[in-house]
Order: C-alpha cells, then sequence, then structure tokens
C-alpha cells in the first residue's frame, strides 16, 4: 500500500521524462501519456477502495520518519478527489490528440501535461504544508507553460497576468509558512495540527487568515478571481478545460484541508458566508455580461466555486459532505462543458456568440452533449448539479442561514440564465453570422485532427454526470464518510505522522 | 540580527509590491524577484540562529536550525525557474509588440463599453466599426493592432487613423 501511494506522483514524472526521450515520435509519446495516466486511474482507485474499507494510509518516502522525511497520505477525500481528477486528465488528454493544435504542433505538451498529472496528485497526497507549496508550484509551472503555448500576442498578454498572479499568491504562500514555522516549528500536518490550537486566538486568526488569501487566489475567490476571467480563455481548448476541472479545485481542497484540520473555528463563519456570496454573484453576473462561450464558461467557474466555500462556513457533517459532492461534480461538469465548447470552436470557427448559431441542426450531437452538461451544471434533476445543490441547501437550511439560501437559489437561476444565453446563441440563433462583425475567423486552430477522439471522452464525461445523478445516494454516502473524516482528523494524523 | 532581516523582509516586500503595480513588465518581473526575495529572508528569520549544523562538529544546542534554510533553497529554485520562463515571454512579447507594456485586456473592455450609452462612448463604437480590425483581432498586423492604450472614454491614440476621425 505504501509504495501505492507514492506512484500517482511518481509516474507522471518519470513518463514526462520519458516523454522527451522519444520526443521525435509523436505516436510513441502518445502511448507514453494514455498508458501513464490510466496507470495513475488504476492506482487511485486502488487507492480509494483501500482507504475507504480501513481508513487513511500514509507512506513516509524514502524511509525517514515523520516530521523530517516527505509524508505522503490518503485519507477518503484526498483519494476521492485523485480518482476524479486522474480520470480527468487521461480523458482530457485523448480529447488533445484528437484535437488539431496543441498537442499536435508542440513536443513538449505530452510532457509539460504529465507533469501538471503529477503536481496535481501530489498537492492531494501530500501531508506537509511545505510540501503542498512545491507540489501547487509544480502544477502551476506547468501550467504557465500550457496557457502560453503558441505564444500568441493574447496569450502571452492574459499569460503574463496569470502567471504574476499567481507567483505572488505563492510567495505570500512562503511567507505564511514563514509564520507557521517561527509559530509552531514545523510545517508538517500532523505535528501541525497539535501545535496550531495551542497558540494565541489573534496568532491562530492571523495565519489562517493569510492561507485564506493565499488559497483565494489559486481558487479564484472574491474579490481575488479578477485573473481567471482574464486568462483561461486564451488558452487552446483541452487546456483551458483541466485548468477550469482541476486547477481551483486544488486551490479549494487545500483551503478544505487547512481550514479543517489546523484552524478549525480560527475564523468567524459569517465571513467564509460573506466571501461565497460575493464570489457566486459578482461570478454569474460576469457570466451574463460575457458575449463569448469561453468567457461565459469562465466566469462560472469562479461562481461554482462559491458554493463550495458555503459548506466549508457550514462546517457540519452534511455541509462539508455537499461540498465534496460539489467538488467531484464541478471537477467533472466543468471539463465536460470546456470540452463541448472545443467542439463548438472545431465546428464553426469561433467562440463568440455572434458569430454563431445554428447548431441545433448542424451539430445535433454537440448540442445533446452541451445541453446535458449545462444542465447538470444548474442543477436539473437527475443530474449531478441537483445531488450537489440539493444536498448543499438541505445543509444550509439545518443551519437555518436563510440569507445564504436566498442567494444561492438566485446564483442558481442567474446561472440557467447564462447557459441558456450560450444554448439559444449557438444552437438557436440564425447560423450564417460568422465573419459578419468585418473580422476575419482566426480564433480555432486548423488542421488534420480526429473528431471521434474529441467527441468520445466528452460524451464520457457527460455520462458521468449522469450517472453521478443517478446514483446520487452511494455518492453522497461516501462523500458523508469522507466529510466524517475531516470532522474527526485523528485517524488522518496518525497516518501523517506514520503511527 | 533578526530585527535587521525583518525590516530587510519588510523593504523588499514594500519595493517589490511598487515594482509589480507598474505598467512595464521588466520593472513587474524585477518587483517579483524582490518580492520572492523578502519572502525567502523572512523564511530564514523563522528558525533559530547558530553555528553550521553538521553532526559530529560540535553539540547540538548550537546548531542553526537547518529546516528553514533547505525550504529557502527550494524555494529559490522554484522561483529562479519562474523568473526564467517569465522573462522568456516578457522577451516574446517585446518581439510581438515591439513594447514592454503590459497590455489591456481588450475582451473585456468591449464588454465594459457594450454597457454604456453615453454620447463619447457611442463614437468611439462607430469609429471602431469603420475599423473593426484594430479591435476585434488580436492576431492583426502588430504596428496597427498594437493594444496597450486605456481606450474608454476619448479614443485610443494607438489606433492611428481611427483616433484622426474621431476628432
Amino acid at each position: 500500500m505504501n509504495v501505492l501511494l507514492a506512484l500517482p506522483v511518481v509516474l507522471p514524472l518519470l513518463g514526462a521524462g520519458t516523454s522527451i526521450l522519444v520526443g521525435r515520435s509523436r505516436r510513441a509519446q502518445r502511448v507514453v501519456g494514455i498508458s501513464v495516466l490510466t496507470a495513475v486511474l488504476g492506482v487511485a482507485v486502488a487507492i480509494l477502495v483501500e482507504v475507504d474499507r480501513s481508513g487513511p494510509v500514509g507512506s513516509q518516502a524514502g524511509g525517514w520518519p515523520a516530521p523530517m522525511g516527505i509524508s505522503l497520505v490518503a485519507d477518503r477525500l484526498s483519494a476521492l478527489l485523485l480518482v476524479v481528477a486522474s480520470a480527468m486528465l487521461l480523458l482530457v488528454l485523448i480529447y488533445a490528440i484528437g484535437q488539431p493544435g496543441a498537442e499536435r504542433n508542440h513536443v513538449g505538451f505530452q510532457s509539460v501535461y504529465l507533469v501538471l498529472a503529477g503536481g496535481v496528485s501530489a498537492a492531494f497526497l501530500t501531508g506537509d504544508l511545505f510540501n503542498l507549496f512545491v507540489a501547487i508550484e509544480m502544477m502551476l509551472t506547468a501550467s504557465y507553460v500550457l496557457i502560453t503555448l503558441g505564444g500568441r500576442l493574447e496569450q502571452v498578454r492574459s499569460g503574463m497576468t496569470y502567471i504574476v498572479i499567481s507567483l505572488l499568491a505563492s510567495m505570500l504562500f512562503l511567507a505564511a509558512l514563514a509564520y507557521t514555522y517561527s509559530a509552531t516549528g514545523t510545517v508538517n500536518l500532523a505535528e501541525l495540527a497539535v501545535r496550531v490550537p495551542e497558540l494565541p486566538a489573534g496568532t491562530r486568526a492571523a495565519l489562517a487568515a493569510l492561507l485564506l488569501v493565499v488559497f483565494g487566489i489559486k481558487a479564484a475567490l472574491f474579490p481575488l478571481y479578477f485573473w481567471l476571467p482574464d486568462s483561461y480563455p486564451t488558452a487552446p481548448s483541452p487546456v483551458t478545460a483541466i485548468f477550469a476541472g482541476l486547477l481551483t479545485k486544488v486551490g479549494v481542497y487545500a483551503i478544505i484541508r487547512t481550514q479543517t484540520l489546523l484552524f478549525e473555528g480560527a475564523l468567524p463563519a459569517g465571513l467564509f458566508y460573506g466571501i461565497a456570496a460575493a464570489t457566486m454573484v459578482v461570478g454569474v453576473l460576469g457570466a451574463i455580461a460575457q458575449d463569448d462561450v469561453k468567457r461565459i464558461l469562465s466566469f462560472n467557474i469562479v461562481g461554482q466555486i462559491g458554493y463550495m466555500v458555503i459548506g466549508i462556513g457550514l462546517f457540519d457533517l452534511a455541509g462539508l459532505a455537499a461540498v465534496i459532492i460539489s467538488l467531484v461534480h464541478h471537477i467533472v461538469v466543468k471539463t465536460a462543458l470546456f470540452l463541448t465548447e472545443g467542439l463548438i470552436e472545431h465546428h464553426s470557427g469561433s467562440s463568440r456568440l455572434n458569430r454563431l448559431g445554428g447548431m441545433a441542426t448542424t451539430a445535433p450531437v454537440i448540442a445533446v452533449l452541451f445541453g446535458v452538461a449545462a444542465l447538470a451544471l444548474t442543477g436539473i434533476p437527475p443530474l449531478s448539479g441537483f445531488v450537489s445543490k440539493f444536498s448543499l441547501m438541505a445543509a444550509i437550511t439545518a443551519q437555518r442561514e436563510w440569507w445564504v439560501l436566498a442567494v444561492a437559489i438566485l446564483v442558481s437561476l442567474l446561472t440557467l440564465f447564462s447557459m441558456v444565453k450560450i444554448w439559444v446563441g449557438v444552437f438557436w440563433a440564425p447560423p450564417g453570422a460568422a465573419g459578419a462583425d468585418g473580422a476575419e475567423v482566426v480564433d480555432a486552430p486548423r488542421g488534420p485532427g480526429s473528431p471521434a477522439l474529441m467527441i468520445v471522452p466528452t460524451a464520457l464525461l457527460v455520462t458521468a454526470t449522469v450517472a453521478i445523478g443517478v446514483f446520487g445516494g452511494p455518492v453522497h454516502d461516501l462523500a458523508e464518510r469522507a466529510a466524517a473524516g475531516l470532522l474527526d482528523p485523528t485517524p488522518y494524523l496518525d497516518a501523517v505522522a506514520g503511527r | 540580527m533578526s530585527i535587521l532581516l525583518a525590516f530587510t523582509a519588510a523593504a523588499l516586500f514594500g519595493i517589490g509590491t511598487y515594482l509589480v503595480l507598474q505598467r512595464k513588465l521588466s520593472r513587474v518581473i524585477i518587483g517579483v524577484g524582490l518580492i520572492g526575495h523578502g519572502a525567502n529572508v523572512l523564511l530564514i528569520t523563522a528558525g533559530r540562529r547558530g553555528r553550521s549544523p553538521i553532526i559530529g562538529s560540535s553539540d547540538r544546542d548550537g546548531f542553526a536550525d537547518p529546516l528553514p534554510q533547505a525550504l529557502a533553497l527550494t524555494a529559490i529554485v522554484i522561483a529562479f525557474g519562474v523568473t526564467a520562463l517569465l522573462l522568456a515571454l516578457a522577451y516574446r512579447s517585446w518581439l510581438l509588440t515591439h513594447d514592454d507594456e503590459i497590455a489591456d485586456d481588450l475582451e473585456d473592455r468591449q464588454v465594459a463599453r457594450h454597457g454604456h450609452t453615453d454620447a463619447e462612448l457611442l463614437d468611439a463604437a462607430a469609429v471602431e466599426h469603420r475599423d473593426p480590425d484594430a479591435d476585434t483581432d488580436p492576431d492583426g498586423p502588430p504596428p496597427v493592432a498594437a493594444p496597450g492604450h486605456d481606450d474608454a472614454p476619448t479614443v485610443a491614440p494607438g489606433h492611428d487613423d481611427g483616433g484622426e476621425a474621431a476628432r
């Protein structure tokens, strides 16, 4: 079991190196990429099964004992997210191979993508605050390369903003680590969980707030979200899909982990409600104002992150279970939506609403895929969004936070409106608007591609959203067991410390 | 000594923040670097001072705390790599625009403009209609499309012919 824990980090990194070695043959690179990610998915499922049966497991890399060495640890939450994340990484890689553009034109795409995969796995599995920093850096550095792949002016401009913001967040993280270390003398989560509660309340609140700001930038919370809708839309669509699915969610995971394990009650619940409400409202209003499919979807990422923060504020079994379901649901649905957006762009050559239209008749398959994914995002039963929103609203009702409930419902409706805006613009509007405003259509990469390889992963993801909705009961039970592990962290801490 | 290092860190953070807020890419990159140094200095101050921690050289009580130094070393390596990437991007940006400025998000400006109806902005929109390439196509010929100017109320000086027409 211990060796298994290291594999999701080690395999992608080895794969990234191998991918460069065989860089002359794109086919060999693809074999390496797909087999590595399939293996990681298999390992992740094995870890989840094991962890769900017998509780959190830990592993000390290189045999160094806990506070010195690199602790890897998996509980139900991290194992579940690892399974979902590696499934997304595999499907999006297959999609990227099918799409003309990014993967075909760049030797480095596969290896950078694998580094990103390794970083995401490491972030979910680490049992040490400093290694969380390293894992997030690994993931982000890979994302810096992916987002500017192609080097167009627009990409360089937005990529620059993205990199500078992320880098500043990382530097703040480093400062937070320095404060944490000087206050407690350790960065290991197991030791921190013992020593942080002994600190004076003010110090705890300061550390909690600083880490919330750091991860708030990564997760795109209000008022630190502005970089996201600016930078994500410029990347190639498979890259945007994987960013939308995973990167912000790693930030949310880090918030959940630190706020539950270390800083329980250090910050008032009202703060989380306020941040959540502002994030939701700003995100959804931003989405409504845009008239480009990618930008609408990017603003919706921001809006949806707000829902997860509500659950962190509730901080009870039902609330945290709802956050975990929302995480899984959003990873799947957001990835699916951005992949369908890629299909739209591939089909019509643009992602701007005023240049699209009539795709309900010209591309019915894309229409069905988008329709189901959009309904899942807004929370229509029997899709995954319904399970996530229903459990969240039930949890809010139980705590009698009526204004939060009102905001959540209102934002749900507005999200539906923004999705309808895309639906009408892309699928129902009269076709033939392309190039009508005089500008040449240059958005989508052209060249040989394989539409089947693009449609199959998208269809699988859309099926997954239906499956999460239909099997809502078992999914909710699993999320509840994971949430119970967050509320009673003793087994997790034992696993980190290697006891 | 700690006080001195704390003030050094504060100064580095302050200067870095000022530089990051500038519009020139080179300054932003230097600013990010300075903030990184500030964070590393802070990390070093978090540990105990003392002699070099080599096992067997003397008794353990006088040792400096090696952990923050190891952490700072890791952070320096990461910052080094990312700064190199950032410099490469800045160079790319200079090749594309022949300018060192951070450009505005054109898409965002367009959306912002749709919401306004006052005459001045309608004029600007009319001008743009005549010269659509300048604003909607970032891949167009760089000298004309070079963005980077705040074109909200008055017409952008960057869109040469359009600007003349408005005046």
